[in-house]
Order: C-alpha cells, then sequence, then structure tokens
C-alpha cells in the first residue's frame, strides 16, 4: 500500500499556510507568460480559478459544457457563504468556523486544509463586495448575516436565495475581463472526453464540440478540473441534468486516486418526488431552516387522514404534532447539520408519519408569519415560495411546504494533497470535484466557500509552485503520440456506443441505475444492501453496452451520444462508491449504516478503525481497485461524539 | 393528459426549418414542460425518429439554458417563470401547443429549438465587470452601500442572460438584458470608477451583434421569467447619453 503524502506544511495549525505562502516557490512574470493553464469547468472553483490565473499572468484556457459559462450549476446554490467577519458580534473566529466544519464534517476530514478554508474565507467577502455582488444589506448600509445549519452564529453572507448566481456573475465577471484582456480563452459547448498525459504528467485533454461534434486536442502545462460533483449517479438529485462524473472518472483512470466516495449528501429540505416523469428535484434552502419548523403528525392516524387528504395540516393543533428535531435535538433544534435532519424525516417516514405520498414531512411557517409578519417572511425568502408555488401548486403562506431529503452534494471527489493536486503530477482538482475540506458531511453555505476559497487564494499560490519547475518545459503540439492513442480510444468507444442500437434509451437505463443507488446506496446501508448492489450495478453495465439505443450520428448534435457517455461513467462509478461504502465499517456524517447505530438511532462512529481517508487506485476494467489510507491525524481537534442536543 | 404538439424542426443554422406535429396521450398534469419534451424524445428514440433538441440544464429557472417560445410566448404562458418551471397543469387536455426556438437575427438557430446566445457573453466581455483582481479588495465593510440601492442592484442582477427579452421583443432588442447588466453595476459604489466606460463599450458591442432597438413595447418585461423591471433601460440611456456627452464622442 502506497503511502499518500498530503504535502502538509510544518508547524502549529494556524501558521501552516502563512508558512507555505512564505516559502512556496514562485513564478516570474516574464515566465508565467510563457505558460499554459487548462481549467475545466466554470462553476465556483473554476471560472475564480481561471480568472485568478489569468490575473496572475499565465495564459488559460477554459472548457464547459454549458453553451455560456455563466450556467455551470453554482448558479443554482441558494442560501449562502460562510465566511468569519464576526460582524454580529456573536462570538465568531477562525478557530470557530474551522471547529464547526471538522465537527460537521463527523471528524473525517484534513484539519489543515479546513483551518486554511476558515482563513481565507473573510477575503472572499472581500473580493465578492469588490465584485459588485449585491450582497443582502442592512439599513446602515453594511452587511447582513444569517446563520445555517451546524453553527450557532450568524455567519452567513446572503443574496436573497440567489447567492450561488450573483456569487457566479461575480466571477464570471473577472473571468470575462481575462477574455477581454486575451489571457483567456473560453470554450463553451464541449464536452472533456479524457486527460492526455505525456511523461507521467497531466499536459492537456480531449474534447468533444457538442454543436459539430468533432474531436478537439488541447495542450498546457497543467490541468485543473472543476468539474463539480456526481450526485447524477443517482439520477434524482437537485443536480443540474448535465452535472457528470465523467472528468473525475476520466481521471481516476488516468491515476488520479478517487476518495470517500461513498461520501454522498442527501439534502433535507427538497420538494419530494411526484412520479416516475420527474427527471430532477429541487432544493429548499436550508435557510428556510432559521425560521420554518419542521414537523410530522404525533399519530398515525393524523399522518394517514393528511395522505388521503381527509384533513389539512393546519387542523392539527400544537398538541397534534410532532416537531421531531426540536424534539430530538433541543440545543440546534431545526438547524442540525443536513445528515441529521435527513435520516430524522427518513425515520418518521419509515415508521408511518410521513405525509403527502408517504415521502414527505412539512416545513411549517405559520409561526414565523404570526411573529415577524407577513411581508417579512416575504423580503427573506420570497423567492423560494415562489419557487415552491410553482413547482407544486400549493401555496406555503397558507399551507406548509412539503418536504423530502434528496442527493445534493458529493463530499467525495478526487483525492488531493494540500496543494489541490491529485496523485498525478499536473493534474489539481478545485471546488467539489476533490474531496478535502467536508470530511462525512458539508455544513451549509460552505461549498461556495470552499470554491471561491479554491479558485481565488489557494491554487494561484499552489499551482505557481508547482509550475515553478516546469518553466523549462516546453509546450507540447496535439501532434504528440500520446494524443493520438487517447484519441484513437475515444473514437473507438463513441463507435461502440453508436453501434450498439440496442432497445433502451440512455434514460431509461440511468433511471434503473438511480433506483438501485437509492435504494441500496442511498441515505442508510447495510452489508446485504450495499453487496446486492455490487452484484447488480455490473449486471446493468452489462446491459448498458448490450441493449442501449442512441439515435444520430457521432457527427453534429447529439444529446443522446453525450449523455451515453456519462451513464456509461455513472454505472461503474456506483460500483466505487457501494464498495467504498461496504468497507466503511462505521456510521459518520452522510455515511449511515444501519448496523452501526447508537441505542437512540445516532450515528455511531469507529474512530479506532475508520480515522482515515480510503482512497481507491483503478487497477484496470477487470481488476478490483485497491484502496489506500490516509490517516487522519489531529493535532489540534479533541474528537467527541457529535451532538446537537 | 392528452397533448398535441406543433414543433420547429430544423437540421441546422442554414436549413429550411418546418414545424412537425406529435402526439402524447399520457402526459402527467404534475410533470413539467420539460419532462413532457423528454417523454416525447423517449417515444421518438423508440420510433428510430430524430429527437428534438432542445438547451436545458438546471431545471430549477437560474441557469437561463432553457427558453422555448410556447404558443407565441416566451417561456410560455406562466408569468415569471422559465420554461422549466413551466408545468403541463398550466394547459387544458386535449390542446395543442405551438414550441418554437426563440427568434432573433442575433441569436441563430443551431439545431431544432437549439440557439447561440453567445452574442450576451461577447457583449459581457466587452465591459460587463469590475476589474478588481484577487487579493486586492478592501475590506467589505469599508464601503456602506444604501439598502435601496443595494436591494436594486440585486433585483437587476437576478437577470438568468436567457434571451426571453430578446425573443419577446418586436425589434429583436437586448436592451433589458444590457439595460439590467448595467443597473445591476451603476448602482453601487464599486461600479462607478469605470461606469462610463463600461455603458460605453456593452451599448457598442449590443449594436454590434445586430440586436434591434427599444421601441418602448415592454413586451421584455412582461415576459422576462425574472420580472426585471424595463426602468433599468432607461437607467442605461441615461447613463449612456451622459458618457457620450462626456466622452465628447458623437
Amino acid at each position: 500500500m502506497t503511502k499518500l503524502d498530503a504535502k502538509i506544511p510544518e508547524g502549529p495549525l494556524a501558521k501552516k499556510w502563512t508558512r507555505f505562502r512564505n516559502t512556496c516557490k514562485l513564478v516570474n512574470p516574464a515566465n508565467k507568460r510563457k505558460l499554459d493553464i487548462i481549467v475545466v469547468g466554470t462553476g465556483l472553483g473554476g471560472a475564480s480559478a481561471a480568472a485568478s490565473l489569468a490575473e496572475l499572468g499565465y495564459n488559460v484556457k477554459v472548457f464547459c459544457y454549458q453553451d455560456s459559462p455563466r450556467r455551470a450549476h453554482s448558479i443554482a446554490a441558494q442560501g449562502g457563504i460562510n465566511a468569519t467577519k464576526n460582524y454580529p458580534n456573536d462570538g465568531d473566529s477562525i478557530y470557530r468556523l474551522f471547529y464547526d466544519t471538522i465537527k460537521g464534517g463527523d471528524y473525517r476530514s484534513r484539519e489543515a486544509n479546513v483551518y486554511r478554508l476558515a482563513e481565507v474565507s473573510s477575503n472572499i467577502i472581500d473580493q465578492a463586495v469588490a465584485q459588485g455582488v449585491p450582497f443582502a444589506r442592512e439599513y446602515g448600509g453594511l452587511l447582513d448575516n444569517r446563520s445555517f445549519g451546524g453553527a450557532q452564529v450568524s455567519r452567513t453572507f446572503y443574496a436573497k436565495g440567489q447567492t450561488g448566481q450573483q456569487l457566479l456573475l461575480g466571477a464570471y465577471g473577472s473571468l470575462n475581463r481575462q477574455v477581454h484582456q486575451g489571457k483567456v480563452k473560453v470554450y463553451a459547448r464541449r464536452d472533456m472526453l479524457d486527460i492526455v498525459l505525456h511523461q507521467g504528467k497531466a499536459r492537456g485533454i480531449i474534447t468533444r464540440n457538442l454543436i459539430t461534434g468533432e474531436i478537439e486536442r488541447h495542450t498546457a502545462h497543467a490541468v485543473v478540473l472543476a468539474t463539480g460533483g456526481y450526485g447524477n449517479v443517482y439520477f434524482l438529485s437537485t443536480y443540474a441534468m448535465g452535472a457528470n462524473g465523467s472528468p473525475a472518472w476520466k481521471a481516476y483512470k488516468k491515476g488520479a486516486y478517487f476518495a470517500n466516495p461513498a461520501f454522498v449528501q442527501i439534502h433535507p429540505t427538497c420538494m419530494p418526488v411526484k412520479g416516475e416523469h420527474q427527471s430532477k428535484l429541487t432544493l429548499m434552502s436550508e435557510s428556510l431552516r432559521n425560521d420554518g419548523r419542521i414537523w410530522v403528525p404525533k399519530k398515525k392516524e393524523d399522518a394517514e387522514k393528511l395522505r388521503k387528504g381527509e384533513i389539512s395540516p393546519n387542523d392539527l393543533g400544537e398538541e397534534e404534532r410532532d416537531y421531531y428535531l426540536e424534539r430530538r435535538y433541543p440545543a440546534f433544534g431545526n438547524l442540525v447539520p443536513r445528515d441529521v435532519a435527513s435520516r430524522a424525516a427518513k425515520e418518521r417516514c419509515d415508521n408511518g408519519f410521513g405525509v403527502g405520498t408517504g415521502q414527505a414531512v412539512y416545513l411549517d411557517f405559520r409561526d414565523a408569519i404570526n411573529r415577524m409578519g407577513k411581508e417579512a417572511v416575504e423580503a427573506k425568502y420570497g423567492n423560494l415560495f415562489e419557487i415552491y408555488k410553482k413547482i407544486n401548486d400549493e401555496n406555503p403562506y397558507e399551507v406548509p411546504m412539503k418536504i423530502f431529503p434528496a442527493t445534493h452534494y458529493t463530499m467525495g471527489g478526487l483525492w488531493v494533497d494540500y496543494h489541490l493536486q491529485t496523485t498525478v503530477p499536473g493534474l489539481f482538482a478545485v471546488g467539489e470535484v476533490n474531496f478535502s475540506d467536508h470530511g462525512a458531511n458539508r455544513l451549509g453555505a460552505s461549498a461556495l466557500m470552499q470554491g471561491l476559497a479554491d479558485g481565488y487564494f489557494v491554487l494561484p499560490y499552489t499551482l505557481s509552485n508547482y509550475l515553478s519547475d516546469e518553466l523549462h518545459t516546453p509546450r507540447l503540439t496535439t501532434k504528440e503520440k500520446e494524443f493520438d492513442e487517447v484519441e484513437e480510444q475515444i473514437n473507438e468507444r463513441l463507435e461502440k456506443l453508436m453501434n450498439i442500437k440496442g432497445s433502451q434509451t440512455v434514460d431509461a437505463i440511468h433511471k434503473r441505475l438511480g433506483h438501485i443507488m437509492w435504494d441500496h446506496v442511498g441515505m442508510s446501508r447495510t452489508k446485504e444492501s450495499l453487496e446486492e448492489a455490487l452484484k447488480m450495478l455490473p449486471e446493468l453495465r452489462k446491459e448498458f453496452w448490450n441493449d442501449v439505443k442512441i439515435p444520430g450520428h457521432q457527427h453534429g448534435v447529439n444529446p443522446e451520444l453525450m449523455k451515453a457517455g456519462w451513464v456509461a461513467d455513472f454505472l461503474e462509478l456506483g460500483e466505487l462508491i457501494a464498495r467504498d461504502a461496504l468497507q466503511r465499517e462505521e456510521s459518520c456524517g452522510g455515511h449511515f449504516r444501519q448496523e452501526y447505530q447508537t441505542e437512540e438511532g445516532e450515528a455511531l462512529r469507529r474512530d479506532d478503525e475508520y480515522s482515515f481517508v480510503g482512497a481507491w487506485e483503478y487497477k484496470g476494467d477487470d481488476q478490483k481497485p485497491e484502496m489506500h489510507k490516509e490517516d487522519i491525524v489531529y493535532e489540534v481537534t479533541e474528537r467527541k461524539t457529535r451532538s446537537y442536543k | 393528459m392528452k397533448i398535441k404538439l406543433k414543433i420547429w424542426r430544423q437540421e441546422n443554422a442554414t436549413a429550411k426549418g418546418k414545424f412537425v406535429k406529435y402526439q402524447l396521450d399520457d402526459v402527467s398534469p404534475d410533470s413539467s414542460f420539460l419532462e413532457m419534451l423528454d417523454e416525447l424524445n423517449q417515444d421518438l428514440i423508440q420510433k428510430d425518429d430524430d429527437p428534438v433538441v432542445f438547451d436545458h440544464d438546471c431545471r430549477e429557472g437560474i441557469c437561463g439554458t432553457c427558453g422555448l417560445y410556447i404558443n407565441g410566448r416566451a417561456h410560455g404562458p406562466q408569468k415569471g417563470s422559465a420554461t422549466c418551471q413551466l408545468h403541463m397543469r398550466s394547459f387544458k387536455d386535449g390542446d395543442t401547443i405551438t414550441v418554437e426556438p426563440w427568434r432573433a437575427k442575433a441569436f441563430p438557430v443551431i439545431k431544432d429549438l437549439m440557439v447561440d446566445r453567445s452574442a450576451f457573453d461577447r457583449i459581457m466581455v466587452s465591459g460587463g465587470y469590475i476589474s478588481i483582481n484577487a487579493g486586492s479588495a478592501p475590506e467589505a465593510n469599508n464601503m456602506p452601500v444604501r439598502k435601496e440601492n443595494a436591494d436594486m442592484a440585486f433585483d437587476a442582477a437576478t437577470c438568468i442572460g436567457c434571451g426571453a427579452c430578446v425573443a419577446a421583443c418586436p425589434n429583436a432588442s437586448a436592451m433589458l438584458f444590457v439595460g439590467a447588466k448595467i443597473s445591476h453595476l451603476a448602482l453601487l459604489p464599486q461600479g462607478q470608477p469605470e461606469a462610463e466606460e463600461r455603458v460605453l463599450e456593452m451599448v457598442n458591442q449590443m449594436d454590434l451583434e445586430g440586436f434591434g432597438n427599444c421601441s418602448n413595447n415592454y413586451s421584455c418585461e412582461a415576459e422576462c421569467p425574472k420580472e426585471i423591471s424595463v426602468g433599468n433601460i432607461a437607467r442605461m440611456n441615461a447613463q449612456f447619453f451622459g458618457a457620450k456627452l462626456k466622452s465628447g464622442k458623437k
């Protein structure tokens, strides 16, 4: 087993990042002009990284599958972004954000990375405000804050329910400025099909032009993946339809280790599933839990009457309602972390207290409206209420919202060291696609923070440190034999897919994959369910390669071919998730193994055995992957049983 | 529900397009408009027909990727909503629904219902940003911003760049889009240093892209999924004339 070196700087925790910045290698401005960088993905991580690297003087090429970089799915993030400004004077500090994130992640994240994240969080707010991001303000003209799950301070900056949109437009602006200056070239409507290595280093990518179908080659001195998470392996999720795990999966197959794939976040407040026609699930921001109260009926008979539509939730008095989060977790109440809230909802529904289809609980604003007035609720959450109304045809100002957990984020991802470099030299990963900061569960309003921290403030230093050794590496031409080889494999695969001409559509197989994953590798897992999944998934994969039906041609616009490539990779990725969930014989964060729970039904973490990062190495298509361990060593944090009671 | 569809099919930008009729017999009123099209495409694939190409991504009304002209209206009959948020319950059993792409010279059709909106990106590249480098920003609370202005800037900034304003306008004008972008930054103190160059550059690029002019039809505001106010066009015009006079250019 290889020992994974996370390259964490020496010295006390609070000094590590400063120390790194003081000692890392630099590249002088004249040399930066000679170095090219590829960034794949234009969400918060990708756009901020590309803009910042171009500002430094590097030549940057940016790729996205969308028609414009501004449409990456960071745009859909609703609630907010955390930072340690401590403007409300309520006791926040770098240490507290660090500690909350480590605890929220159920003690499975790396201390040094998380501390750095907390350290640079304030700079992100400064940067965004200077870009013109219109955060919510108070009447005095200064920035407003709200609270989020897993924290007892108000440290979340927000722009109504569109914080992700505003931050992404800020980063897109910075990116555009560099496009204007000729330092960034954007390649939109491109699907990254593989990474090209030369002399063991990542030196380029191959893309498919989604309009012409052309296969295109691009070279650089380093490749940065900012391609987001793999939650669409569950088919139904809060991800965009185009969110795919393929770039990360190609990286894995090129030698980048894949860490903690089993750590998937199921978000507690999403709109419930309605039927088989459904293509995606819509999130209702966690910020709603600041003022909304979650409940189900105390009596099963009432739940049944509600499901049949015989009574309205408003008919039930205070004593007939079970505010189960407030009951079980009095200290944090409705603001417990996401994994805890999701499991509690599932527990109530599994026991017959669910409403709606039986797979839903109420999120009620009656008390908030009585306390603050309807206008105040509208000012805070108006757009979210509108979204809910449009999708569900019910007015949440009058009847409580119905919500249920849905796949939302993946904490797992490509293993990276402190420099955000994967195990492939020259291949870096920022934002959700890496595994580094959130452990086994991510706190709300921390994804935006991490994407921007990586892109604006971390990668510019760590990538320069890497490139300082590449000054004498000449530019590659796309005629190198490595490009020929990879392109040949790509063409073979595309032709193979087109020639199957089977009977099932890509979506039909993707939905079946989703069912297997949700039922067997979802919110609650057992040894049996995972072993079952590991039998079903290879069979489904085989079926896909024998029976998928893709219309049209390889050339020109063909969304079905694009999706087929993604689903082919999801079918393999799903198996790795199940494998990782099976080896981790404990419950922590978003990974809940039924065998490992306390008498009260809380997650039972096993620090003695499982205090490590499981990083998987690809060994070939017919071989079992090998897991390597990075021990999680805490210098500062004392591990406790996570309690929100 | 039974639904009849008349959908614009066009092989590529230069090919001649035409309407093709389809029928779906079992559409759930709870499904979204795009889910209905998914269902149609599943049928078409099974019948060895070419599925209808349309753009879409987040399906929660925020990425601005989807945009269909439905029964003569950008994003369909529901006010303040993108196509992905439109649900079939907005239609009646047996309805015939006509579906077209955005039609504008500056948005050429790529295939079927998919159009090229890169003109918007080029307008943004011409000056739709504040020039600051990562790492150089001052402390965020050093500069208070009047709440009213911050809120108005936010309202303008909620534009999702879908292009419905262009599609709805009889002149295919992009002035609501550009006006919203100009206003967002013009309303904030941070946007002041470059305000004049910004409005001149962006308006110039808008004209170069071949968008039409505003003739106060206001259908852009009526069809905007984010209900962006035409007041932003007025603000842009005021900014533009001010900047023009100052710059001494014609």
